[in-house]
């Protein structure tokens, strides 16, 4: 990504988070207002951001993913009614069963991502026939073992949800620790630290994700295995010739972004609220799409366009809690359908092209053919 | 000059080639049944009652069949718009936007103009009003994407789904603000009921089925000679097939692709107007979820013919339909159906399965649908 585009989406997010500062600057200090609205931001940015990186993987593989919501709503689903069945059929305690949920969830999507590899790669389904065969397959999957589990006949659970084990609590960021020594005395020192903590306050795939942006970049970015993937998305019948096996890294990597899916379904459902209803994902793995579009396809540059969506979100959300202290014209912010359209509108400008020219990797999308 | 050939070839040439297109689908469909069959079992479910309810509740009395019609006239119009826009190289993804656009644009005229105007409209100026109004939404939403596609090169697939959510965010802001309907108790986000200038009458009387159905069919034909008889659809077809020998061929393939995605969006338009004009006379935030998705589907499924089309909206529309029947015999769920229909879409875009699985040989080359990022 080149540094206009870094700078345009750090406009943005300092024009969205100066926006919630001075609207409820009565209600709240600006520092409270700024880490907050961060914290938020990357929270919901998390699902996105996950979801950003499953389509790096496969597009820099060259198999176009715009299954991503489907996988990410059948690993929601499933790795919440595997904590389920751990918890209430196998009387697991609770963290075992939320474990294991986290797990099938990561292997649900992992299974989808196996399911478009065998399209797209094997079958040479047009790929974006194949990811949307994935999405609506999920809805219908999903939503008929919802029903039929809890409500079907002979179900386990006799007519009625059963409560879910719960969800991931924050972890813990050692930030005090490290920087207690380091900071000595100075109060402004500790105050950039504790603002700091209250940024990372965060659930585990939320740091795990920020975390999964940075081993994504060094993996494909500096390492033989990251070289071969995009070798074989750029130009595949060259990496061939030298003994990159295409139809081997083009699977692994589709799975690999797959279970990336996985996880960010499971912060759906293991995570954010430990419940499930049809269609929860919402639309979200299509943002992550455009994320990773709006991010040049590299791991780096879609974590921060992921922020950008995770910023008007986490400002209408914002809004909505200052509604009483909002001044008068300003009142039309309130409005969850005016701010909730700046992403795709943005989506849509990069595209054109006048914010720098995204490059897809060359080879994304067609079917390798000996 | 492949397509010369086939539209000039002889009738036995034909219905072999119809024969070899519709083979596939069909094996689908019955690969997908007998799977279908096997998940009702291992959920202790009667495959053969639950087929039989899903047969009766979609074609077994009058009423069956009016509400399967009922069903299927949105779904044609809507794959028809998917389909047209697969003739031309690109896919659509956002009918449902530009159904509900449609929707809500046709639900505006047909409730407040006459008090806009202080008259009553007679309904032969009111209803043809309404019905291009919507259709005139939906074109331009979807233009808006192939200008896009045809001057800077934002891909069409990743704008018609920001499309979709920029429509349905505004949509939402309308049905709960402005175009709500002021009712006393209504508490849901809908237009009030259109004015009776503005509806489309029903076939018969006491059945549901309206003359939409009728102009579905009509779409479907127009279409179909649209592609095949008229230079402006060997132009689609022409630019879906092979873009860079079309602009050698002195084919105008950024007027086209502009032309193509708006009478798409037309279609999808149409969709929603056809469904607030003749069954719900209104507009209601959440009726067009999912039809994009299933849009998307049919098309697949009709191997973007227009013939082809009618079918596979009419069989979606049959088990939408047979659904709740299937449900009452059998107490199975009637997400059952989803389930199904994914599998029916996933045999067809697979075609190889199919053909490993029955031993069928390939018959010449690929259609190509789409293409990646790049093109």
């Amino acid at each position: 990504m080149d540094w206009k585009r870094f700078a345009f989406i750090f406009l943005i997010i300092v024009v969205l988070i100066g926006a919630v500062v001075m609207v409820g600057i009565t209600k709240s200090p600006p520092i409270i207002t700024i880490t907050s609205m961060l914290a938020t931001t990357i929270a919901v940015a998390t699902p996105l951001t996950l979801g950003a990186l499953s389509g790096v993987f496969c597009e820099r593989a060259g198999v176009v993913n715009i299954g991503i919501e489907g996988m990410m709503l059948t690993a929601a689903f499933f790795g919440w009614l595997g904590a389920i069945f751990m918890f209430h059929v196998f009387d697991f305690d609770k963290w075992p069963s939320i474990l294991i949920g986290l797990v099938t969830a990561i292997l649900a999507g992992a299974l989808m991502g196996l399911l478009h590899a065998v399209l797209s790669i094997t079958y040479k389904v047009d790929q974006i026939i194949g990811g949307t065969v994935i999405n609506i397959l999920a809805v219908g999957l999903t939503g008929f073992l919802n029903r039929q589990m809890f409500f079907g006949r002979g179900s386990a659970f006799g007519g009625q949800i059963p409560n879910s084990p719960g969800n991931l609590l924050n972890v813990h960021v050692p930030l005090t620790e490290v920087f207690t020594p380091i900071c000595g005395n100075s109060t402004n020192c500790m105050d950039v630290v504790n603002a700091l903590n209250s940024v990372l306050d965060q659930r585990p795939i939320a740091i795990s994700a920020i975390l999964l942006v940075f081993i994504s970049h060094y993996v494909l970015f500096n390492t033989r295995w990251g070289l071969r993937t995009r070798a074989v998305g750029e130009h595949p019948k060259a990496a061939d010739t030298v003994g990159i096996n295409v139809v081997r890294m083009r699977y692994a990597n589709v799975l690999i972004g797959g279970a990336l899916a996985g996880l960010a379904g499971a912060y759906f459902t293991i995570e954010s609220v430990p419940s499930f209803e049809p269609l929860l994902t919402n639309g979200r793995g299509f943002i992550s799409l455009a994320a990773m579009i709006f991010g040049n396809w590299t791991p780096i540059g879609a974590w921060t366009s992921a922020l950008v969506f995770g910023a008007s979100q986490a400002f209408n959300i914002k809004m909505q809690l200052f509604r009483e202290v909002i001044p008068p014209q300003w009142a039309f912010l309130q409005q969850s359908y005016v701010v909730g359209l700046i992403p795709y509108i943005l989506t849509m400008i990069i595209l054109t092209g006048i914010i720098g020219r995204t490059t897809p990797p060359a080879a994304d999308g067609v079917p390798y053919e000996k | 000059m492949q397509s010369e050939t086939q539209s000039g070839s002889v009738t036995k040439g034909f219905t072999r080639s119809a024969l070899d297109a519709l083979l596939i689908p069909l094996l689908a469909i019955f690969t997908a049944v007998i799977l279908g069959g096997i998940i009702i079992v291992s959920v202790g479910g009667n495959p053969f009652l639950a087929y039989f309810g899903l047969l009766q509740g979609s074609f077994g009395s009058a009423k069956a069949l009016s509400e399967t019609a009922v069903w299927a006239t949105p779904y044609i119009f809507a794959g028809l718009a998917v389909a047209l826009a697969f003739k031309g190289g690109l896919f659509n993804i956002g009918a449902e936007g530009q159904l509900a656009l449609g929707a809500t644009t046709s639900a505006l005229i047909g409730y407040a103009l006459p008090g806009w105007l202080g008259m009553d409209i007679p309904a032969f100026i009111h209803l043809p009003l309404v019905v291009i109004v919507g259709m005139a939404a939906g074109a331009f939403w979807a233009a808006i994407v192939g200008f896009l596609k045809a001057y800077t090169g934002g891909h069409e697939v990743i704008n018609t789904i920001m499309m979709n959510y920029i429509a349905l965010n505004t949509i939402s802001f309308l049905l709960n603000g402005p175009m709500k309907d002021n009712a006393p108790n209504n508490v849901s986000a809908r237009t009030p009921l259109i004015a009776e200038s503005a509806q489309i009458a029903p076939i018969f009387d006491g059945l549901r089925v309206h003359w939409g159905f009728i102009l579905a069919l009509l779409a479907a034909f127009l279409v179909w000679w649209m592609l095949t008889k008229t230079t402006l659809g060997f132009e689609i077809r022409t630019v879906g097939a092979n873009p860079d020998a079309a602009k050698y061929a002195g084919i105008n393939v950024k007027r086209t692709i502009i032309l193509t995605m708006a009478i798409s969006g037309m279609l999808a338009g149409l969709a929603g107007t056809i469904e607030v004009t003749g069954l719900n006379y209104r507009h209601e935030l959440g009726f067009s979820i999912g039809y994009g998705f299933d849009a998307i589907a049919i098309a697949l499924l009709g191997k973007s013919h227009p013939l082809g089309v009618v079918l596979a909206a009419i069989l979606f529309a049959a088990m939408r339909n047979g659904a709740t029947r299937m449900q009452f015999l059998t107490q199975l769920p009637v997400d059952l159906i989803s389930m199904l229909q994914a599998l029916i879409l996933l045999f067809v875009a697979a075609d190889a399965i199919i053909r490993y699985i029955y031993r069928i040989k390939s018959q010449g080359e690929r259609v190509v649908l789409t293409r990646g990022w790049g093109g």
